[in-house]
């Protein structure tokens, strides 16, 4: 079987993922390319006796290495040789798109043009004529319609029977070519020959254009009429924050939620039971017992039973995208945003932090400036992230059962306010000078193409599956070792482990927020390596096995009469609740601070300044709640 | 006068982008002089505002907006 190497190339907004995932499926390997934070998309298939590589590269909409994306792609293509490179463009949207296709060009990479959304142009009153274009370029050109069957089977018919090195420049765009050679000789300002350059570029595409393409004006087109209700007036913030709570309806009331609660009765009950069971019949030691139980199975179990929310969340948030929808989000909360120091852009990560800070912090990468990337970065982990909702729950239901639901939207209203807060703080400081840039594309409404929405979230939500696997496990089993042992071996009583000695020692910074103790203290320190062990610590510490957070209501009765209750008043558990919303992030949302931010010392501020702010709050909260009289 | 004080359904030919951070991004994005453009919506509080541009639709920022000079046509 021969190999077939072929590139994916094309702005953003071109349906060329979608090909991507149609052309290879689940047959992927998403990477980083080397040295920088970029996704790196490789697909494998077979076709008619060959084996088919398929590299998706980054969409831009140029190959200036302005931004990393754009870096790759000028670099892969000149030092790579594929067999064929494929141009995504967008029929309905040519002009713009063949920006890219006349700038690779002119580094002499020879281009199969793939005219992209062909239906889309022709409900537009748009006709492109493909054989015209393939003469002006002179180069090949396909027509598709995305993501149905007969364009992908084209696409590969295409890719086994095109030999590339049949194709020369038309003399149209080698005289371009030289006349961008003359221009970058004539020893003007580099900003100026760029901006003719730029100039020169478009000239090329209006003849191009003139000569290949005909427009029909048939008035305002589908997307600009959904526009005048979704992105216009008074009525698009409305419909923005019914969708924004219909997803979250989704995720914690509707869909998520009833999964993660069956999934939740399935680990702490027949699946514990289970391994207890089979553990104790083939007569493994009390300890391995006891580690595997209450240490992995409980630890790791915890975790996976936020899997259903994240996913669920990352669904919708990844649809939405797809449609087009998040572009709109970015266009009306702008100003909003921006009076908060941050972007329009930001929502979407920012959302995500609902689920999980590590995609959301990883969503940072999307933003333009510098100051929006990292101010973005700082600020995501104040969100009250799916980890940091139990240890909410299970506080509010046992310290305010009248008030329960209000007290965790309360706790969620105090990490939007911090992150705000925060946000100002560094825009006034640490990025004063930076500004912050907004051009953003709004793609026309499209319905999003399943199988990339479902990879997407696949994508995102992995991460989180890993971490189960690996930090929680390892933290698991670290726990359970501190909980268990003190320096002269195996202990039956936790108040005499290492973990009451370091929760003990760290405790004693508590002592004006109304919960020092050591059970705290150890909850605190174990919340860092993943913030679900805060509430499996204190369950485990206050001797209550069996932790359901999920039903925190008939929890708490549990815990109340466990001795938590008189550790902890009404006000200190509030303490203790905004301490663990705002304080240091996990160790994964950590790694992916230090990876995203670039270095160590962003890392370490992240950890310091957190921890700071917690505290501090925590603190006035205690303290002024306390002079009032609570 | 400038892009800036454009009102919905109002039609532009750009005479100049103006010198700014975002001046090759907004001509890669396909502004550059000579190029037609229509006004079509402000977001809800006025700012940023929408585009109409070779065929897709732009969003950017008044203040930037600001900084380029149009000419009414049509």
């Amino acid at each position: 079987m021969s190999t077939l190497a072929i590139a994916l190339t094309g702005n953003p907004n071109t349906g060329k993922s979608t090909i991507f995932n149609q052309l290879t499926g689940a047959r992927q390997k998403i990477g980083n390319w080397p040295g920088v934070t970029v996704d790196k998309k490789v697909g494998y298939l077979n076709y008619k006796d060959r084996a088919i590589s398929v590299v998706d590269l980054p969409g831009t909409y140029s190959i200036n290495a302005r931004s990393p994306e754009e870096e790759i792609v000028i670099d892969f293509l000149m030092n790579n040789k594929m067999d064929v490179v494929v141009d995504v463009v967008d029929s309905s949207n040519i002009e713009r798109n063949l920006f890219l296709t006349v700038q690779l060009l002119e580094k002499g990479i020879h281009l199969l043009v793939d005219l992209n959304m062909q239906d889309e142009a022709k409900r537009r009153g748009m006709n492109v004529d493909a054989r015209k274009l393939e003469d002006i370029l002179g180069m090949p050109v396909v027509e598709t319609v995305g993501r149905s069957h007969e364009s992908i089977r084209k696409l590969l018919d295409v890719f086994t029977t095109t030999v590339m090195d049949q194709y020369q420049p038309s003399e149209i765009i080698q005289n371009h070519i030289q006349h961008v050679e003359e221009l970058r000789q004539s020893g003007k300002p580099q900003e100026t020959i760029e901006e003719e350059i730029i100039a020169a570029r478009y000239a090329l595409i209006d003849t191009i254009v003139e000569q290949a393409v005909t427009v029909k004006n048939l008035g305002p087109t589908r997307s600009e009429k959904i526009d005048s209700y979704l992105a216009n007036g008074i009525l698009a913030p409305v419909i923005f924050l019914l969708i924004l709570y219909g997803v979250f309806q989704i995720t914690f009331t509707w869909i998520g939620q009833p999964i993660a609660d069956a999934l939740d009765d399935l680990i702490s009950g027949p699946v514990t039971e289970g391994a207890a069971a089979f553990l104790e019949s083939v007569g493994v030691a009390e300890w391995l017992q006891s580690l595997i139980v209450d240490g992995i199975i409980a630890g790791v179990g915890a975790v996976l039973t936020f899997v259903p929310l994240i996913f669920i969340l990352f669904f919708c948030l990844s649809f939405l995208d797809g449609t087009g929808y998040m572009a709109r989000v970015a266009f009306i909360t702008d100003p909003l945003m921006r009076r908060l120091g941050l972007t329009g852009k930001g929502v979407m990560p920012l959302m995500m932090g609902f689920g999980c800070g590590v995609p959301a912090i990883m969503g940072a990468r999307a933003l333009d400036s510098e100051k929006d990337r990292m101010t973005s970065i700082l600020i995501t982990p104040f969100l009250t992230c799916g980890a940091k909702l139990p240890i909410m729950a299970l506080f509010a239901a046992m310290f305010f059962p009248d008030n329960a639901a209000n007290v965790v939207f309360l706790m969620y209203i105090i990490g939007v306010v911090m992150a705000v807060v925060m946000a100002k703080i560094f825009g006034a400081t640490m990025f004063k000078d930076k500004g912050s840039t907004f051009l953003l594309e709004l793609p026309p409404y499209r319905m999003p193409d399943m199988k990339t929405v479902l990879l997407e979230t696949w994508d995102k939500g992995k991460g989180y599956l890993v971490k189960a696997g690996t930090i929680i496990f390892v933290a698991s089993v670290f726990i359970w070792f501190l909980s268990n042992y003190n320096m002269s071996g195996p202990t039956e009583e936790m108040s005499e482990s290492f973990l009451a000695g370091l929760g003990g020692a760290i405790c004693t910074i508590f002592t004006f927020h109304g919960f020092d103790t050591w059970e705290a203290g150890a909850a605190i320190i174990s919340g860092i390596l993943a913030k679900e062990t805060v509430v499996s610590t204190i369950g485990v510490l206050y001797g209550v096995s069996d932790i359901d957070a999920d039903e925190a209501a008939e929890e708490a009765e549990t815990f109340l009469n466990s001795g938590m209750g008189a550790a902890f008043t009404s006000l200190s558990a509030f303490s203790f609740m905004v301490f663990s919303q705002l304080y240091t992030p996990c160790v994964t949302a950590l790694g992916t601070i230090k990876k995203e931010a670039g270095g160590w010392k962003w890392m370490g501020f992240s950890a310091i300044y957190m921890f700071a702010v917690a505290w501090l709050v925590s603190l006035l909260i205690y303290q002024i709640g306390s002079l009032m009289g609570f | 006068m400038t892009l800036k004080d454009g009102v919905p359904g109002d039609a532009f030919k750009i005479q100049d982008i103006g010198d700014s951070d975002l001046k090759q991004r907004l001509m890669t994005m396909g502004l550059v002089p000579g190029t037609k453009i229509t006004v079509l919506r402000s977001a809800p509080f006025g700012d940023p505002m929408a585009i109409g541009v070779r065929s897709y639709n732009l969003a950017l920022r008044r203040e930037d907006a600001a900084k380029i000079k149009v000419q009414k046509v049509g």
